[in-house]
């Protein structure tokens, strides 16, 4: 497979997000699903966006993807540089030969996203040949060494199935196949094992690492848990109602989370509670996104919120003792203490 | 709960099957059965909870609704033993002798958008079961589902909204308020926090273990968490395509897991910790098909230590410890700990 990573040696900004604002408008008014989000991605890296339903993080890629229905989703403002290129400023076109080629996506369910009329490796092969130019026989051999590439079994039979003979574990194989058939620069994963057993989920992020070290491409990988993000990402954004609150390295921001909702987010894992001992929560539910509250959005369940909290947004700064640690929060000091 | 072991349980289930015909052709012929569940036994104490682990299609789900004869059973008995009365089998009662005993035996169920009608109020859904059995005279309803309610951390005025109105975790809530309206003794969580988030399902756990403590309930632990699995447990039974390959105390499964399945299963989770690189059992394939189970032991054709006396029998049961049972040929001692697995180390490690 060719190595194709935009141009750029690892650790250059491949992907640079800024201030990115996408809005929706409902009956309620309008819901500011992403709302001011940065973030950086380095080539060749993984960086993880994690958060609870509803904090953003998938729209935040289907705005990468230019996927959000519009109407009733808009762009309210930002940029998203890739390669250093602007995407919000192109046009329509010119992006159509970016996605899907250079940016390419997987889902969570690949059942709906995969075509359930036609065979899989006809669904590989489009790609290619719109993308690629290949003709019939070149690309439907393209579809076959793909599969292989994602290591299913007897790729020449496989080829000609259909999705729904296929288990889920296979499907999203196939889902993957398809996004590297045109050797993207960038992989932008949805919760690609949310609905996988773990010891599938296991098979996959496995074939997911093992893919990006062969090409070099970088992975922007969105998901909810917090140990799937631990194992495979060089950096975290961690997302809470439209926005980053914390931003590091993953070994900085596990060791030492200093965003309270980090820090309740980590604490509330089963996995670091002793037998008996009652789990540690976060009062109340996240905010609806037609009603954020004002200043600081975590402060309703924040245990260190002030007035100060209410009256001004805590900007993402970058800590001053710890490069590459940012974090959104006024209270720093006590959060220490948490 | 390993005291548990001496008391009587409340619940022993012996062999159940829960076999699902397929049917094909304009005759419907009978062709054959989807085993889901094929001869699982184990017991249920007072006031433990028990999980049932597996990945999907294993039949965990399938045998927690079989025991309540949501599904009625292929085979198999649940003997149930009913506070001052004598033992029941709940599989040779009819309907109306069934009904009498499902006030102790309740379920909630995953789904908490799907498994509340919406067009009932919260009121209606919590009291329903309380109006259905005459528990209490038609006045009191409301009274007691306002404690409930309450009970569950919802306030008691929230009895006349829909089920809309509200989040994922309060929904679950609502559900548990349903669940515990009859004052059950055994209550079915069939992955009754897989779709909340994290913060909201630590809510939730700690709603659960509260409520067994203050009323000495048992629980029947469905779920695909690993790590829930591990916090809220006494007990565990791990299943694979139909039967349990592994059952024991939660320290006994997460500290020394023998089956070659329970082990891959606890190797594949991830630990939220960076540092930590597992030494990771991959395993190839898919579960087969429950219709067509490999001969012999149901996991060789996955399993990274098959022999040939794999496919030739099914492995008996061996009692390793007074709670620690495990289905496996490799048990017998005649081949090499099997702690010298072909581990796949992590490659970023």
């Amino acid at each position: 497979m060719s190595e194709r990573n935009g141009g750029m040696k690892r650790g250059e900004v491949l992907l640079e997000v800024t201030d990115l604002r996408t809005h929706f408008r409902g009956e309620e008014g309008v819901a500011k699903a992403v709302d001011g989000v940065s973030f950086k991605l380095l080539s060749g890296e993984t960086l993880g966006v994690v958060g609870e339903s509803g904090c953003g993080k998938s729209v935040t890629a289907m705005s990468i993807m230019q996927l959000v229905p519009q109407p009733p989703g808009f762009i309210a403002g930002g940029s998203i540089r890739f390669a250093g290129r602007d995407l919000l400023s192109m046009s329509i076109d010119e992006f159509r030969r970016i996605r899907g080629n250079e940016i390419a996506m997987i889902f969570q369910e690949p059942m709906t996203a995969l075509n359930p009329v036609y065979r899989v490796g006809e669904q590989i092969a489009e790609a290619v040949r719109l993308h690629q130019g290949l003709d019939r026989e070149a690309s439907r051999a393209r579809a076959i060494e793909m599969l292989d590439l994602v290591k299913i079994p007897s790729p020449e039979k496989r080829v000609d199935d259909y999705p729904h003979q296929m288990s889920g574990g296979m499907r999203q194989r196939v889902m993957i196949a398809m996004a590297m058939s045109c050797g993207p620069s960038l992989l932008i994963a949805d919760e690609p094992t949310t609905a996988l057993d773990v010891t599938v989920q296991a098979q996959i992020l496995d074939l997911i690492r093992g893919l990006q070290q062969e090409t070099g491409m970088s992975v922007l990988l969105i998901t909810h848990d917090l140990g799937v993000v631990a194992e495979v990402s060089d950096h975290v954004a961690v997302m809470y109602a439209g926005k980053v609150v914390e931003y590091a390295a993953v070994a900085d921001l596990f060791a030492q989370p200093r965003h309270p909702y980090t820090i309740g987010l980590l604490k509330s894992l089963p996995d670091l509670a002793a037998p008996g001992e009652r789990l540690h929560t976060i009062p109340g539910t996240v905010p609806s996104a037609f009603h954020f509250p004002s200043g600081c959005r975590f402060r309703t369940r924040c245990p260190l919120a002030s007035a100060e909290c209410a009256e001004r947004e805590p900007p993402l700064d970058e800590l001053p003792d710890v490069g590459g640690h940012s974090v959104a929060c006024h209270h720093l000091k006590e959060a220490e203490a948490l | 709960m390993s005291q548990a072991t001496h008391t009587t349980p409340l619940i022993e289930v012996r062999e159940l099957r829960k076999w699902f015909p397929i049917h094909k052709g304009i005759i419907q012929r009978h062709v054959g059965d989807v085993k889901a569940v094929d001869g699982v036994s184990f017991d249920v104490f007072p006031g433990e909870t028990l999980s049932l682990v597996g990945e999907s299609g294993c039949g965990k789900t399938t045998a927690a609704r079989t025991l309540l004869r949501l599904y009625e059973p292929t085979a198999g008995s649940a003997i149930y033993h009913p506070k001052g009365e004598a033992a029941v089998d709940l599989f040779s009662l009819g309907a109306r002798e069934m009904r009498r005993w499902r006030r102790d035996l309740s379920i909630i169920f995953q789904d908490p958008y799907e498994s509340l009608n919406p067009r009932m109020s919260v009121g209606q859904i919590v009291g329903e079961g309380l109006l259905v059995h005459r528990v209490v005279p038609k006045r009191q309803i409301d009274d007691r589902v306002a404690s409930l309610l309450e009970r569950v951390g919802l306030r008691a005025e929230t009895r006349n909204r829909y089920p809309h109105e509200f989040s994922g975790g309060q929904r679950q809530r609502i559900g548990i308020a349903r669940a515990l309206a009859l004052e059950p003794r055994f209550i079915v969580c069939d992955e009754a926090v897989s779709a909340l988030d994290v913060s909201i399902q630590a809510q939730v756990v700690n709603i659960l273990k509260d409520l067994q403590a203050e009323m000495g309930l048992s629980y029947l632990f469905i779920a695909h968490d690993l790590s829930i699995v591990k916090y809220i447990s006494d007990r565990i039974a791990v299943m694979y395509l139909g039967r349990i390959v592994e059952l024991g105390t939660t320290r006994e499964i997460f500290e020394e897991p023998q089956h070659p399945y329970t082990k891959a299963l606890l190797s594949a989770v991830p630990v939220p910790d960076p540092t930590h690189r597992p030494e990771r059992i991959l395993l190839t394939g898919d579960v087969p098909s429950p219709i067509d189970p490999p001969s012999g032991c149901h996991f060789r054709t996955r399993c990274p230590f098959a022999e040939d006396r794999c496919r030739e029998a099914y492995p008996e049961l061996t009692q390793l410890t007074e709670t620690h049972t495990v289905s496996c040929h490799l048990m017998d001692g005649t081949v090499t700990d099997t702690q010298d697995a072909p581990a796949v180390s992590d490659e970023l490690a």
